[in-house]
């Protein structure tokens, strides 16, 4: 029995640790560890909650505008605040902007180099590079000069010696199986991605200001509409959005799916590894109505169990028995002990770190080794995500997102039961990110229509005066992240945030055991994954990459009213 | 859908395909770090040989260091507007660590890591992302089972310079925050033998991060700083000052509701809690992601998100700025203005002359590659 450490785990966003023990070539056994904490939670308490989005959303800068409209969908729950209907237009084609990009950054700078050989492209034959383009896509940035100049210039960059982010990987591992023209493809499509996503983002430049991290509003959007303005949003900025739109939707058809088509054929063997708890939660997301209406949601809300497609059971949040966390192997401490499951609205927790003392070789798994806690649904570790959401919309028979699941399963060749894997949940991201890109003019239709009659209103300013809240206020804001369900509890008292949690993505998948034992669903795909060489644990970077981790979205203190902001104080 | 795919077949023939256009692109990039840097058209040629000497000899190494971080710097980097990363990475620079984009992970991830520092004692610039947690020893944050402060200490004898980028690296931004539960602390404030430059921001805007790098490849030394170590060129002017709706705050033209008469036309947002007059950047000027908007030319208040403490001092966000009197801003405001128009009428204009002094640059950049095209045989039209 060998074990392996792999920390950093790098092309993910955060700090994350995997401690597995490897016996006859496979992973037996597990251990996801979130090594940083900031407590932005903590820092909540006590600020105004028309503020809260803004420091919720510096949770994270990857999937940035995630946790802000978690946060003000709280907000305006607890308040009873409705939203304008083209504001609600104006979230959700930011929503599936946002969404679109961040797939498609996961796969090519992120995922793909887990798949992808980059000096093995200086092998490649720029004809035949072309030709396999041609055979799988007609975008324009096909030809054989085209790809004779990208190897050129990796050439170039190879031999000046200085490899950068390319340099020390695992490049000689066997498990590396693309021919050399498909590798220099992707390495095209590697850059060309890099490019593509900093003119299509700007979507979420024109709307919201700035991007990382642009400017949102409890009632609505901060923006305007007045085409008889130069200063605010008008038909110049509407043209330009749906320019970028079009470019966005055009690179996931003609680039992101094919290409997802081609690199998958070849690596179809990882369908049978990596499947992990086999259970799925979606809150579901784009709302059509009003926020709250769950039967109006675009992509359902629902959990999977079991893998059993025919049941979709109900999800509610609020509900005290449903979403619960465990801290058993957590560094914090419960009041009533370690081995109790808590809501997040009766959320309770102290900061305990009793791991081994930095500089650390290994982790104590036997005790607590995280800074996530453990979540769980009705006692269920479950697995968040594309993967999910697009089984639960597949489940409740939703035609737009069960057509592109089928032409992908078919032209993979492969059953419905091939989703439950590291390869499935890696197809089910391209999928949503199509299924996202063809929401996209729809959405921007709807705005256009919107202001076309006239209801040009982006901001409810009812409940902007706190003198109109009252006393005491609970609220649950949902998001669907591009990594999972996502859900923010916030208790207002007296005008100001008296308890915030979020439970996060990477906190349901890559949570760790609980007080039963039960292991996190990263921990359970990672169980059984082949690996060839200790020294190169590829095949582990691959079922995490799979799940697109994001750990300082996970990582979270929980306030208890007062109680342990003392406690803190005292440390 | 027809002008985005224009725009691909733009970048098709842009940057990586064709040598007449790189050139020409090249040096319309140096004409426009000329403009971001303060200097005039005449820098053009030298920034270029500058540039061309460093990428030759060997790329000067950058290695990253992520901590109390979201990222959102790293993700801001990989939207720099010209260079573009791809080009900063491939060509100017080498990016030896970076744990959000390297491919090795892990020992290799390390041992990359040590091997740049090992080729580059005393040459490497660090960048850090994140704050640095000090309470409890440092727990708060370990990468390869070493704390933050671990890693600083293993890493400033190789520096030559530490950049902290985004407000968190620089001034301890949102973890410092109170009550500050991890002893959260900027960059400043454990390096104790090497420069710190401070480039603040959440995030930093990348497009001064490359302004700073440029500068060191053409001059050979850091950019002048003010007293929080921020590089004047990108720092050295309020908001308030360069800001586009400033002439509605000198008419006492103000949004007092989102979405009211005010806001549809564009008024100043003063009064809705800007934090403009006590914010140092270039964003009125620069703008983001590619010249697309800004956070108050989009409709929202400026949040201060580069100063110190912001999330303390400037907060609620949705207030007007408290203490205002030290700036003359509230009596201004109500009293209805008019009468500082003309000094601030250059500031007014900033995003403006800034567009036009780049345009003017990069003309300039075009003839110089026109005249060195003349030297040569002229390339086949693409």
């Amino acid at each position: 029995m060998a074990r392996i450490v792999v920390d950093p785990i790098t092309r993910i966003e955060g700090h994350l640790r995997i401690e597995a023990e490897v016996d006859g070539g496979r992973i037996v056994r597990a251990y996801s560890s979130c090594t940083m904490w900031r407590g932005v939670e903590r820092i909540l308490i006590g600020r105004d909650p028309r503020d809260a989005w803004a420091f919720a959303q510096r949770i994270c800068g990857v999937c940035t505008t995630v946790h802000a409209y978690a946060s003000i969908r709280a907000v305006e729950d607890a308040l009873g605040i409705d939203v304008p209907p083209l504001a609600q237009a104006f979230r959700n084609l930011m929503i599936a902007t946002q969404n679109v990009h961040d797939h498609v950054m996961h796969f090519y700078h992120l995922h793909a180099l887990d798949w992808v050989n980059v000096p093995n492209a200086l092998k490649a034959d720029p004809k035949q590079t072309a030709d396999l383009a041609h055979a799988i896509s007609d975008w324009p940035n096909s030809s054989e000069a085209y790809f004779r100049d990208v190897q050129s210039k990796l050439k170039k960059f190879v031999e000046s010696g200085q490899l950068g982010i390319f340099d020390n990987a695992y490049w000689d591992h066997p498990a590396y199986k693309l021919p050399p023209e498909a590798d220099l493809l992707a390495v095209a499509h590697y850059l060309e991605a890099l490019d593509w996503q900093r003119r299509v983002i700007r979507i979420l430049t024109f709307l919201g200001g700035k991007d990382p991290h642009p400017n949102f509003l409890v009632g609505g959007v901060p923006l305007s509409v007045n085409l008889a303005s130069p200063s605010v949003v008008n038909a110049e900025v509407l043209s330009m959005i749906k320019t970028h739109i079009d470019e966005l939707k055009t690179f996931v058809e003609k680039v992101y799916i094919p290409d997802l088509l081609a690199i998958a054929g070849f690596y179809k063997e990882w369908a049978q590894w990596g499947a992990g708890v086999g259970n799925y939660l979606a809150y579901g997301e784009l709302p059509d109505g009003k926020t709250n209406q769950v039967d109006r949601l675009y992509l359902p809300r629902g959990a999977i169990l079991g893998r059993d497609l025919r049941t979709v059971h109900d999800v509610d949040p609020k509900d005290p028995e449903q979403v619960q966390e465990s801290v058993a192997h957590s560094y914090y401490r419960y009041g009533r002990g370690d081995d109790v499951l808590l809501h997040p609205f009766e959320g309770e927790t102290e900061p305990h770190y009793t791991g081994p003392k930095p500089p650390y070789e290994y982790l104590n798994v036997e005790s607590k080794y995280s800074w996530l806690k453990a979540p769980r649904w009705r006692g269920h570790s479950m697995e968040v995500g594309p993967l999910a959401r697009m089984l639960v919309a597949y489940a409740k028979g939703k035609p737009y997102v069960k057509a592109k699941v089928d032409y992908v399963l078919q032209k993979l060749d492969a059953p419905l039961t091939a989703l439950f894997s590291t390869l499935g949940r890696t197809a089910a991201r391209a999928i949503e990110a199509w299924v996202m890109a063809e929401y996209l003019p729809q959405v921007y239709d709807r705005i256009i229509s919107l202001i076309r009659m006239g209801d040009t209103t982006t901001f409810n300013a009812l409940k902007w005066d706190p003198e109109t809240w009252p006393r005491e206020a609970k609220g649950f804001g949902y998001m669907e992240a591009p990594r999972g369900a996502l859900g923010h509890w916030v208790t207002i008292r007296d005008g100001k945030i008296a308890h915030y949690q979020c439970v996060v993505p990477s906190t349901w998948n890559g949570g760790p055991r609980d007080a039963a034992g039960q292991p996190g669903p990263y921990e359970a795909a990672l169980e059984g994954t082949p690996i060839q060489n200790p020294e190169a644990p590829l095949e582990l970077l691959r079922t995490v990459h799979s799940f697109d981790p994001c750990m300082a979205c996970a990582a979270h203190i929980y306030d208890a009213q007062g109680r342990e902001i003392v406690r803190v104080r005292v440390q | 859908m027809g002008d985005g795919i224009q725009t691909l077949h733009t970048w098709e023939r842009s940057g990586l395909l064709d040598d007449a256009w790189s050139r020409r692109e090249f040096l319309k990039f140096c004409g426009r770090m000329a403009v971001l840097l303060g200097l005039s058209d005449a820098f053009i040629p030298r920034i270029a040989r500058a540039l061309e000497t460093a990428i030759q000899n060997r790329r000067p190494s950058i290695v990253w260091l992520e901590f109390q971080d979201c990222a959102g710097n790293t993700e801001s980097f990989t939207r720099a507007d010209s260079p573009s990363v791809a080009q900063a990475v491939l060509e100017a620079v080498s990016l030896d660590y970076h744990e959000t984009l390297m491919a090795a992970a892990g020992h290799r991830a390390e041992e990359a890591r040590h091997k740049a520092l090992e080729a580059h004692r005393g040459q490497v610039i660090v960048v850090v992302e994140g704050s640095i947690p000090t309470k409890d020893d440092g727990i708060y944050c370990t990468i390869g089972g070493k704390t933050a402060l671990q890693i600083i200490r293993e890493v400033e004898p190789y520096a030559l310079v530490f950049v902290a980028v985004g407000t968190c690296a620089a001034f301890g931004g949102l973890p410092k925050a109170n009550p500050n539960p991890t002893g959260a602390v900027g960059v400043e404030d454990v390096v104790r033998t090497k420069p710190v430059i401070n480039l603040p921001g959440c995030p930093a805007n990348p497009d001064v991060l490359m302004g700073l790098l440029v500068h060191y490849l053409v001059f050979n030394r850091l950019p002048d700083l003010d007293a929080q170590r921020r590089p004047l060129f990108a720092f050295g002017k309020r908001i308030h000052d360069t800001c586009e709706r400033r002439p509605h705050f000198d008419a006492g033209q103000f949004a007092l509701a989102f979405d009211d008469y005010g806001a549809r036309q564009g008024y100043c947002l003063y009064k809705l809690g800007c934090k403009g007059p006590e914010t140092y950047n270039i964003c009125a000027s620069l703008r983001w992601n590619m010249q697309a908007s800004w956070p108050v030319k989009a409709g929202h208040p400026c949040i201060g998100c580069s100063e110190r403490d912001f999330w303390d001092r400037f907060t609620p966000f949705y207030e007007r700025l408290p203490e205002v009197r030290a700036f003359g801003v509230e009596q201004r405001a109500d009293r209805l203005g008019g009468t500082l128009v003309g000094v601030t009428a250059v500031g007014v204009l900033a995003h403006a002359l800034y567009t036009w002094a780049v345009r003017r640059a990069e003309r300039k950049a075009e003839e110089l590659a026109k005249k060195e095209g003349e030297a040569k045989p002229n390339p086949p039209e693409g």
